[in-house]
């Protein structure tokens, strides 16, 4: 039996490279004194060992699979500059509350990895390193992308400033709603109801994440109706609008096809699925940037990876790589709606997504301070469950830099849709306008509402059938952290 | 018809308390506000006539508020809007930008439509107003039927 300290001791020479089985900690993986380079890629990983594994050896482990390392050692290592090629895990600690659980943090270098794919960085770092025997589960909470890596992705398309120049629109968050039904309708029916939604005063509608080209509506149909709506719209109101065309399908070229015909048709917008997969986000991205065409990207499928705490990528991860990878819209969260999400840690999500540097903020679940070196910024967009009694907590929560989109919020409004539409239009115009004149919104924004409604209708409606409406739920990812005074 | 563009357009006309508050929270901010007018109010026409220089070293809402004033005097019948500019790194656009005047009656817009192969629409949007030749727009004074499109 090897004792405690042996087993971490790196070994060198020709002990290292004899036939047989080291512990990763022996091969080089764990490396306590390292001190990390400015250019590396840092990840930092939540790890639950198996029993009997010592934390360090399980973050050797997990640098090595996410690196150069196999089961064995290999004496053709010694053919390459392999010193340098090793992740190295620099630092484990106890995840405060969690018995069991372990912190890990990561350096990669930078020759690891090629420029501008999102699908290298992702084959690496969450390679075949999730399923790896020795942990039980493992989870990618954080990763600090140094600048010289940033700088070989193109980023969004568009971006917040010059998507709001497009747009024409300043000084609030953007609004949108999603079609209801969200499958079934006709393609005449569905452009109806981005019409009444657009002319009341939504900025976006939007498609749902599974219309694509269905029996009750091919694809073809939906964008030529859904034109006519935002057309007509705009018409109405001099302004201008658009409608999210989901243009997901089976392949790159079907999908090509679908935002070529997109384009010809004048739309401003068009959307994709996070489930299409990275590399195909990063294609569309490149036509989206060639085109003058904005690019929303559903979360579709994250919450099957990123929910759990123990086990996955957390979404703030996602939302790094998406910013590299180029997309102008993400969901992101609404913190108030009916789907999962602490406030903190959704705000984490927003700050990675629009702001150009973050500092580490563990109280929002950020480890790592990152430099978005230019980059353009991702819209957010909170979508699901939200109303216009909330828009107080909207704004407060979210700010002013993404959309917020009230499917049901809008459709289901008792003096229809279009009514829908105004009542969060004011609602929202309302609560900017208090909060710039310096009132507390947060504690007054159900007066400020009420009296927004006096002069409004639709707002009172929206008010009576929704304003007591909450999800109430506790959230499962929410950061773990011991608060102090000022941040390490 | 109402124009809604702008940050406000959507509640009653803002009293020039309102807009003296608004821009006290720009100033504040540090951004340089400016106005614009124009009587051709398609979405896309994007340069509105420009009523001076941006009032970068303004720091009173006072001041601003007499060129507002100015402004609408001078066109009584234009759209005048206010913008406010931030001109830090990675922003350096417009951070706000409200309608403070606009013509006693708004005529809107048409939509043409040209029939393309495949029952696609070539649409183009034109403002009536546009119709008449710069400066001769928005003259007729007709009453308003309605304040607002639905409230």
């Amino acid at each position: 039996m090897q004792g405690q300290s042996e087993r971490k001791e790196r070994r060198t020479g020709a002990e290292r490279y004899r036939a047989g089985v080291l512990k990763y900690a022996q091969m080089g993986y764990w490396a306590p004194d390292y001190v990390p380079a400015d250019t590396d890629v840092l990840a930092l990983f939540r790890i639950t060992p198996q029993e009997g594994v010592e934390p360090e050896e399980a973050a050797a482990a997990v640098a090595g699979e996410s690196s150069t390392a196999t089961w064995t050692v290999v004496w053709t290592d010694r053919l390459t500059a392999c010193e340098r090629y090793r992740a190295k895990a620099y630092r484990v600690e106890p995840v405060p509350g969690s018995p069991g659980q372990y912190f890990a943090y990561i350096a990669y270098d930078l020759d690891l990895f090629e420029p501008g794919s999102i699908a290298n960085l992702s084959a690496s770092i969450i390679g075949n390193v999730f399923g790896f025997k020795p942990l039980k589960a493992l989870r990618l909470e954080d990763m600090r992308l140094p600048a010289a890596y940033v700088k070989t992705f193109p980023g969004p398309p568009t971006g917040i400033v010059v998507e709001r120049e497009r747009l024409d629109k300043f000084g609030r968050p953007l609004l949108g709603a999603t079609v209801k039904p969200k499958l079934g309708l006709s393609g005449r029916s569905y452009g109806r109801v981005v019409y009444e939604a657009l002319r009341g005063g939504l900025d976006f509608t939007k498609d749902d994440e599974n219309i694509n080209s269905q029996p009750f509506m091919h694809w073809r149909d939906r964008f030529l109706f859904c034109m006519e709506a935002v057309n007509r719209a705009e018409a109405a109101t001099g302004e201008v609008k658009g409608h999210y065309l989901n243009v997901t399908a089976a392949t790159m070229e079907e999908m090509y096809e679908r935002a070529e015909f997109a384009k010809e048709l004048g739309s401003v917008i068009v959307m994709i699925d996070l489930v299409i997969g990275f590399t195909a986000i990063q294609s569309m991205s490149k036509w989206a940037r060639r085109n003058d065409m904005l690019l929303h990207l559903h979360r579709a499928g994250h919450s099957t990876y990123t929910r759990q705490k123990n086990h996955g990528i957390s979404f703030r991860v996602i939302s790094k790589w998406m910013r590299l990878a180029g997309v102008d819209h993400l969901h992101a969260g609404t913190v108030v709606g009916k789907l999962e999400g602490d406030p903190n840690t959704v705000q984490g999500f927003y700050n990675v997504l629009r702001e150009p540097h973050n500092p580490p903020d563990l109280q929002r679940g950020i480890f790592f301070e990152q430099d978005w070196a230019g980059l353009a910024g991702v819209m957010p967009v909170a979508s699901g469950g939200i109303h216009a009694g909330q828009m107080h907590q909207l704004l407060h929560y979210l700010g002013e830099d993404t959309v917020l989109q009230f499917g049901g919020g809008t459709i289901g409004h008792p003096m229809g849709i279009a009514a829908g539409a105004t009542a969060n239009r004011v609602a929202l115009e309302a609560m900017v306008l208090a909060r710039n004149e310096g009132r507390d919104i947060w504690h007054e924004g159900p007066e400020i509402l009420a009296d927004a409604a006096r002069t409004c209708a639709p707002l009172r409606a929206a008010l009576d059938t929704w304003g007591e409406v909450t999800f109430d739920y506790t959230s499962t990812d929410t950061p773990d952290f011991v608060p102090t005074p000022t941040v390490a | 018809m109402r124009l809604t563009q702008g940050t406000f357009s959507f509640l009653p006309d803002l009293t020039d308390e309102q807009i003296r508050a608004q821009l006290e929270y720009c100033l504040q901010k540090g951004w340089a506000v400016s106005i614009e007018y124009t009587d051709d109010p398609h979405p896309r026409n994007t340069y509105w006539e420009m009523y001076g220089n941006p009032l970068f070293d303004l720091h009173d809402p006072a001041g601003i508020m007499k060129e507002i004033e100015s402004c609408r005097r001078t066109f009584p019948n234009h759209y005048v809007r206010v913008n406010a500019f931030d001109a830090t790194r990675g922003w350096e656009s417009l951070r706000l930008s409200f309608i403070v005047n606009r013509p006693p009656h708004e005529p809107g817009f048409a939509l043409t439509r040209q029939e393309g192969p495949g029952r696609q629409q070539r649409y183009a949007m034109r403002a009536y107003a546009t119709d008449r030749p710069e400066g001769e727009r928005y003259t007729v004074v007709e009453p308003r039927t309605r304040r607002g499109t639905t409230q």
